[in-house]
């Protein structure tokens, strides 16, 4: 059997111990990697490797050297705690790559000639997003006023009035929608419409309702969880001073949840309007701004972003768009994320819950 | 009670009557809208099963030939995607739920959740721009070095845009919904277990062996599930980064990779006419079949386990 735990516990490795080690292990990798340079193995210093290296170093040592002092259960601790902290180093690199490269990449087109101009006549240089934008706008705006309704409706019914087989069978239903591929959404909206108006079809409101299949269940759901913390105190009240149930609905207990209910619908539009396989489908693809959401093609920003890139003229002008599209695109879905950050903060219902 | 004497008298008011109304339509048009998806994809997928091979595509291909290389290819990228994604999302949840100082952990949550939102299309942009050129070195030297490995063989693709790359950047995608769902489960965790395990001289690694992994274990798969199905109907992403043939392989580094059902739709629809349409509609329901059954999978198991609806 294994010395008690406690016998080891006592000596323990000290912070300017395991700073030291941190130290050493980038001192050895940095002076490898150091060495390979001047031997003219590597024919530039590799700091993406030496940190790997480093990193890697640091985690055999501290656990040797903790299972010495410390024994064997301290030093897999010690373990364990730095590969958590790796992995969620490895996670942030690409975020940060992401993000900077993003930035880089649209910076360069981030004018006014890119928010007030659209791709018409453009070849080369020159050009900008505003159709993309506008088709952005509208075709959002328009699944928003589609699903917005009859998700917070449908959230009430579950909610207020659900029971039995038909409540069961929209609970489940919903559940089925959240896991619709986006690009099912499209092709379901250009089946529905291309049946009516003929083959080949796009237009902008296609692709609202295809948005409208993906937004309607993020909405019903945040909305039903936020019914849901509405206490049955408050119901009660309302009730034995003889208000009606709907009018209970609408002055009790919607304005208690509509903190939750607008963060969870500026969520779920912050979802939607990434989207880009529907759109791609069903809206298609123009260079001239369309306003008419009921005909022509309409493009989109990730649209825009995608056939930006897709179909690369010679020179950066193309590739700039793209990522300037991208950037924008990020810019939106940041804003409205703290939109809704704000929002639930101003709304959230004042006094004790 | 109260609430269901008040619903006895509801229907007898005017603005009961239609608020009822209201909320009942709303939830009504959810079925029809979704008997309507089933009903017009099956209606335009039914002329697929009876197309010309000529017509489905230019290699003379019947439907099941040409639909079997895109099964394979959606799953087993998904599949790569889970399994690079799955233990480092579970590695940043425990981080942020057990590790990280709390003040911290609530700002890596809402980043967390930002990545999240980040659009397809930019996942997409950033690994064909950036992330294949950073690997392709890495892919050279295990085609060389590692070439008999099966998944490894070679000849290596100068470009990096492999299914491996595709499943990097589906693994970068899928990770916040897997860590954000696992966190909220290990956050659950009865305090009582966890303080038990540490007054038992557990030390932190053991707590969370002995009590937060068990206890959120279902937890886990679903988050899983639902990764998963989001990886199968990604689209854009594969769509821009694969460079694709309509192979079945499982070699990971080569020019020639399996496509995606997502991707070929997303690729070819644009172009396509007459009973390609169809074809390409009824892929579309079998992947709709598909995600459904992986997320009725994971519904299952969170329903078994009522205590965390952190579904969504």
């Amino acid at each position: 059997m294994d010395t008690p735990a406690y016998a080891n516990s006592r000596r323990t490795i000290s912070r300017t111990t395991t700073w030291a080690t941190v130290g050493l292990s980038a001192l050895l990798s940095v002076a490898l990697f150091a060495l390979l340079n001047f031997a003219g193995i590597a024919r530039t210093f590799d700091w993406v490797g030496s940190l790997v290296v480093a990193i890697l170093l640091y985690v055999v040592l501290i656990s040797v050297l903790s299972a010495i002092v410390e024994g064997r259960r301290k030093s897999t601790d010690r373990f364990i705690t730095t590969i958590l902290y790796g992995a969620f180093a490895l996670a942030m690199v690409p975020l940060i790559s992401l993000i900077v490269t993003t930035i880089i990449g649209g910076i360069k087109r981030f004018d006014l000639q890119f928010f007030s101009e659209s791709m018409r006549n453009v070849v080369d240089a020159g050009g900008g997003g505003l159709h993309a934008i506008v088709g952005t706008l509208e075709v959002t705006a328009a699944a928003s006023v589609i699903s917005i309704p009859i998700g917070i409706l449908t959230a009430v019914y579950l909610v207020e009035y659900g029971q039995g087989k038909l409540a069961r069978a929209i609970t489940f239903l919903v559940d089925v929608m959240t896991g619709i591929p986006s690009i099912v959404a499209g092709l379901f909206a250009f089946a529905l419409f291309s049946m009516f108006l003929g083959p080949g079809i796009r237009f902008g409101l296609g692709g609202a309702v295809a948005l409208s299949l993906l937004m309607i269940p993020v909405v019903v759901r945040s909305t039903e969880e936020m019914l849901k913390l509405v206490p049955h105190e408050l119901r009660e009240a309302s009730y034995a001073l003889g208000v009606p149930k709907w009018l209970t609905i609408l002055k009790v207990v919607l304005p208690t949840a509509i903190s939750g209910i607008i963060t969870g619908v500026v969520i779920a539009i912050s979802r939607i309007i990434g989207e880009t396989a529907p759109l791609l489908i069903i809206c298609g693809l123009t260079d001239t701004t369309n306003y008419n959401l009921f005909q022509g093609r309409m493009t989109t920003l990730p649209v825009f972003v995608y056939s930006s890139y897709a179909n690369q003229g010679t020179g950066t002008a193309d590739i700039d768009r793209a990522w300037t599209g991208a950037l924008v695109l990020i810019l939106i879905v940041l804003i409205l994320n703290l939109v809704a950050r704000i929002l639930s903060k101003v709304l959230a219902p004042k006094g004790s819950r | 009670m109260t609430s269901s004497h008040a619903a006895i008298r509801t229907p007898r008011r005017r603005g009961d009557r239609t608020f009822y109304g209201l909320a009942f339509a709303a939830g009504i048009i959810i079925l029809v809208a979704l008997a309507a998806v089933a009903i017009f994809l099956i209606a335009k997928s039914i002329p697929a099963l009876s197309a010309k091979p000529s017509d489905i595509s230019p290699d003379d291909l019947s439907f099941l030939q040409y639909i079997a290389p895109l099964v394979f290819g959606t799953i087993w990228a998904a599949i790569l995607a889970l399994a690079i994604a799955l233990p480092i999302s579970i590695g940043i949840a425990l981080f942020i739920s057990h590790y990280a100082p709390r003040k911290l952990s609530r700002t890596l949550g809402y980043v967390v959740d930002l990545l999240a939102a980040v659009p397809s299309v930019v996942y997409g942009l950033w690994g064909i721009t950036v992330l294949a050129p950073f690997v392709q070195p890495f892919y050279s030297w295990l085609v060389d070095n590692l070439g008999w490995f099966p998944l490894f063989a070679g000849p290596v693709s100068g470009t990096g845009r492999t299914i491996l790359t595709v499943a990097i950047v589906l693994a970068v995608m899928i990770m916040p919904i897997i860590t954000a769902l696992c966190r909220e489960v290990f956050l659950q965790t009865p305090r009582l277990h966890e303080e038990a395990a540490l007054a038992l001289g557990a030390t932190r690694w053991e707590v969370i062996k002995m009590a937060v992994l068990p206890f959120g274990r279902a937890g886990i798969i679903s988050a899983t599930m639902l990764g998963l199905g989001r990886a199968l109907g990604e689209t854009m992403a594969v769509a821009m980064v694969l460079s694709p043939a309509l192979v079945v392989s499982f070699a990971l580094l080569q020019s020639k990779n399996p496509q995606t059902i997502a991707a070929n739709i997303a690729l070819n629809f644009p172009e396509a006419h007459g009973v390609g349409i169809n074809v390409l509609i009824a892929t579309g329901l079998i992947l709709f079949v598909i995600t459904f059954i992986v997320n009725a999978i994971a519904r299952f198991i969170i329903n078994r386990r009522k205590e965390f609806s952190g579904a969504n």
